[in-house]
């Protein structure tokens, strides 16, 4: 057959797939290794929906062949929660109530959680312009600036109000 | 009181700004949407569309798909129609074709679906699918479907001169809706001291929920059951259309909402994808997915709007109101599949007299067919109110302009005041309650009203800039609806909530609505802890599963908490009654000596005797009254005897480039009142992103069609998504009126902000050109069309 052997890690985990050439990365994560938290929301690559962390960037794993991730280093949403709980950024969008239906809530938090890696503390403009290849038709976004500010306050160890 | 307030933090109940339950599993991709569900022996289901508005289908040739390894079927309408399945039923009482029966009627139609191994596969096998067109002529502009000469759309009606909402008196014609005096309408515009008349169109927009549509269908031949997952956000009724469409027994059809990433109005009907994946499945005896791409779902699912309106007011020289009269031709595409109550063709669109005491008024609807996709109802509509809304106040400021009155002076002038509630519309509604002058005022205050329009006249005057004030003083009709004039498709418009409290007093709920994100599993069970005094995180709520929730009518026109919310709160007083008789039994005293204390009950002034409800619930399995049923729970369906009326202020601020036409937000305060607040944090993120999809609508969404029937710009490529660059920052407000017919004093708020965030928007831009004569301009308000308006004027010249 066509297919190829591709292997990389997800989530510090080692994978190895067969997949046709054309295979779109979202689909594999989906299909073949049912981490079902990265969606698809369009066929443009507009809507963020499947932002994954691909060897310390955000991509859109819509437009990513997985037959380009021999060896990379692959972080889905699955992957954002440590030994001890939730990543600061998902509390936060729990705190602040960043998310309503959900679907966009995995491409947005995978992309934040670059964000405050790369900009440690981002203004309001910044989050905006940062996250803008993520959309999201719920929350008309302001709460999910919200809770990347608070992330990122959390995170540099600044005092949080309770929300 | 603040012993009540303290108490519903504690419990997580009505008022508190509760986090959601929801949202530990969303933030950890644990959600479980459609596309998420595999089967084993699942198949995959997408469709042959049409590259043609209107053709004749000549001939399909499967042979090439047929023949490619991995494809195990390749439906079309021949297949279908033994079964009765190649047209179905619409919510609008018309039908719909399944897949293309001999024509096709609007671009991207289903023609035929390929069933394969996979959608990689099926992708391949639907090019190989080859289909002979013999191109017909396209109708698109609506104003042309009842020319004499107009191309025939619906073969199949022909002869028809009865539709399912009257006379039809041509091919193209599909009803006409009147509500109100005419005559007496007719003849306060005769008499009046001024008269001002406007036409607007209302353009064709979508929802474009970030998920599609899509489901999987599992026959299981052996059983004889019917499994379906879907998007559906009226899951039961899509049961009921399945049972009478298949033959199935109701009892033997399983629908399965499960979580759906936003629906807004697109999720309400059934769609051919839903039927033909079903099809496939029982033919083939295997699941069937099938999930729509993006531009298959901009461009062949439920659109919003589209209405092409002639407003008119009449009115005294000093600015009262005294007569509306309003016309519009409605272009529904090919197929009436507007997802409305039965008996309304044109919605609620006789809401159009708005906030305002208008004691005669007549309004008129003409439906019309098209060359296009089928939809209208939509889109945080509340089955046209969005339409209604924008007629309403866009009139209001054309006649302020006429009269050089200010658009907030005319409207206070003119408002229902608070003592005339519950106040009888002139086009039949009774609104229920409502304070319109206080929150306008406040909204005034907040902003500085008097000071935006001086700042507005010095821009002008001494700097040449354009800035434009937009006010929006809507009401909303929202919580379909009482029995009596509200029904789906026969079934009344109900529903309901079944409540269980378990012998540790943890309760199971569920529900007949269901969510779409608009955060019921958080919010019902602030209800019930509120009525029960029981821990909201010890209460699990469910819907969408048609085996276990109480049959409803689903979700939409922000009818969750007028109708399933009460629901909630009754059936609960009905466990709190049980739970009296019960305390009563365990403390041996009269059920008229105790009183409620808001998490179980006590001797009437003797504070130290106490039973709660934990107690109640334990000794509801082991110690009841002699002659009562043991168990604790019950049920209620409720009938509501009016809708919801919540209203609101906005006022929007904004500025415009006058040599590029490009906007700038400077500011949006949106104050919506819907009576007692559940959840102020959830209705917040309602309020904001109802108000983003109205920017989306006013600012630059659109679904236009060339004249050869073309969609264009149905991706996203075009279509205008707001990101949070474009996306304003949104100041919120409230005041609060109770319903008083509802059990909780709760109003619907859901669409609100979208009905009232669009005429706000459009109203700012219109106000913006106010000194330079122009009245009235056509939405989307993008750059390019503002800049035209600019250089009509001439001024977009640089000095």
């Amino acid at each position: 057959s066509d297919k190829v052997h591709v292997s990389f890690t997800v989530n510090g985990e080692a994978v190895d797939v067969l997949v046709d050439p054309r295979e779109l990365l979202i689909h594999t994560l989906r299909e073949r290794l049912r981490l079902t938290g990265a969606h698809i929301g369009c066929e443009t690559s507009h809507c963020g929906a499947c932002t994954v962390d691909l060897d310390g960037a955000s991509v859109k794993s819509c437009t990513v062949l997985t037959v380009q991730c021999q060896g990379a280093e692959l972080i889905t949403v699955e992957g954002l929660a440590g030994p001890d709980g939730l990543h600061p950024l998902q509390a936060a969008f729990v705190q602040e109530h960043g998310l309503q239906c959900g679907y966009c809530t995995p491409g947005m938090l995978v992309r934040g959680w670059r964000l405050l890696q790369d900009n440690p503390d981002p203004s309001e403009a910044e989050i905006r312009f940062e996250m803008a290849g993520n959309l999201c038709r719920c929350t008309g976004y302001q709460n999910i600036v919200r809770s990347v500010r608070r992330a990122a306050r959390e995170l540099r160890g600044e005092p949080v109000a309770e929300g | 009181t603040a012993e009540d307030l303290a108490r519903s933090e504690k419990l997580g109940g009505v008022g508190c700004r509760r986090k959601r339950t929801e949202d530990a599993r969303f933030i950890q991709g644990r959600g479980h949407y459609v596309d998420d569900i595999q089967r084993p022996g699942m198949l995959f289901g997408d469709f042959v569309r049409s590259p043609h508005a209107h053709a004749r289908i000549k001939a399909i040739h499967k042979d090439k798909a047929l023949a490619l390894p991995g494809v195990h079927a390749v439906l079309t309408a021949e297949d279908l129609a033994p079964l009765n399945l190649h047209w179905m039923p619409t919510l609008a009482g018309d039908k719909q074709m399944v897949l293309a029966d001999g024509k096709v009627c609007f671009q991207n139609q289903e023609v035929a679906m390929v069933v394969a191994d996979d959608r990689y596969i099926a992708a391949d096998a639907i090019d190989l699918v080859e289909v002979e067109y013999e191109p017909l002529p396209a109708l698109v502009d609506p104003h042309q479907s009842m020319a004499e000469d107009a191309p025939v759309i619906r073969d199949d009606l022909q002869g028809q001169d009865e539709g399912a909402h009257g006379k039809r008196v041509h091919h193209n014609h599909i009803f006409t809706w009147e509500v109100g005096e005419k005559d007496a309408t007719d003849r306060v515009f005769d008499e009046a001291e001024v008269t001002v008349r406007e036409q607007m169109l209302y353009p064709r927009v979508h929802p474009c929920p970030l998920e599609t549509c899509g489901c999987v269908a599992d026959f299981d031949k052996v059983r004889g059951e019917l499994t379906v997952h879907l998007t559906s956000q009226a899951p039961h009724v899509v049961r009921t259309v399945f049972s009478q469409l298949s033959g199935i027994p109701e009892s033997k059809v399983h629908i399965n909402a499960p979580d759906i990433g936003g629906g807004f109005g697109n999720k309400v009907g059934v769609y051919p994808g839903y039927v033909v994946a079903t099809v496939a499945s029982i033919v083939l005896g295997r699941p069937v997915k099938w999930i729509e791409d993006r531009i298959e779902n901009l461009s062949t699912t439920a659109f919003a709007r589209d209405y092409h309106m002639t407003g008119e007011l009449a009115a005294t020289k000093d600015g009262k109101i005294l007569g509306l009269r309003a016309h519009v031709l409605a272009d529904h595409g090919a197929f009436d599949a507007c997802a409305d109550p039965s008996k309304w063709p044109a919605g609620f669109f006789n809401i159009c007299t708005g906030s305002y005491d208008i004691r005669t008024a007549y309004a008129r609807v003409d439906g019309v067919y098209t060359n296009k996709a089928p939809g209208g109802v939509a889109y945080r509509c509340s089955f046209r109110v969005t339409e209604a809304c924008y007629l309403i106040e866009r009139m209001i400021d054309v006649l302020a302009v006429k009269l050089g009155m200010d658009k907030a002076e005319i409207r206070l002038k003119n408002f229902i005041r608070p003592e005339q509630f519950p106040y009888p519309s002139a086009l039949g509604w009774e609104y229920d309650s409502g304070d319109y002058h206080t929150a306008l005022k406040k909204v005034m205050e907040a902003c500085d009203y008097e000071g935006l329009r001086r700042e507005q006249q010095e821009k002008w005057e001494q700097h040449g800039e354009l800035m434009g004030i937009g006010l929006c003083t809507f009401t909303e009709i929202v919580g379909a609806g009482p029995t009596r004039n509200c029904d789906i498709l026969g079934v009344g418009m109900f529903d309901s909530a079944e409540i269980r409290v378990h012998p540790t007093g943890s309760i199971i709920a569920r529900m007949g609505t269901k969510t779409q994100g608009q955060g019921h599993e958080t919010t019902y069970g602030q209800i019930i802890a509120t009525e029960l005094g029981l821990p909201a995180d010890n209460i699990i709520i469910e819907e969408g599963n048609t085996d276990t929730a109480p049959y409803g009518l689903g979700t939409y026109g922000s009818r969750s908490t007028p109708v399933a919310g009460a629901a909630t709160a009754q059936a609960a007083r009905k466990i709190r009654d049980k739970a009296k008789k019960i305390a009563a039994h365990l403390m041996e005293v009269s059920e008229d000596d105790l009183e409620w204390t808001g998490e179980g009950f006590q001797v009437k002034g003797v504070p130290d005797q106490v039973t709660d409800m934990p107690t109640i619930a334990w000794a509801a399995y082991n110690n009841v009254p002699e002659g009562m049923e043991p168990g604790l729970e019950a049920v209620e369906y409720y009938d509501p005897p009016n809708m919801t009326y919540p209203f609101g202020a906005y006022l929007c601020v904004l500025d415009i480039d006058r040599y590029t036409g490009e906007t700038k937000i400077r500011r949006f305060y949106a104050l919506d009142d819907c009576g007692t607040r559940i959840n102020p944090m959830i209705i917040e993120g309602q309020v904001h992103g109802g108000l983003t999809e109205a920017f989306g609508v006013a600012m630059g969404q659109e679904l236009p069609y060339d004249a050869q029937g073309n969609i264009l710009g149905a991706s996203l490529m075009d279509y205008f998504v707001p990101t949070m660059m474009e996306a304003p920052s949104w100041e919120t407000d409230y005041t609060v009126t109770p319903s008083p017919h509802h059990p909780i004093g709760a109003k619907g708020v859901g669409e609100s902000s979208h009905v009232g965030g669009i005429p706000c928007f459009s109203n700012a831009i219109n106000d913006a050109f106010t000194r330079f004569g122009i009245t009235h301009v056509d939405m989307p308000h993008n750059a390019y069309r503002v800049w035209r308006t600019l250089h009509e004027l001439g001024l977009d010249r640089r000095p």
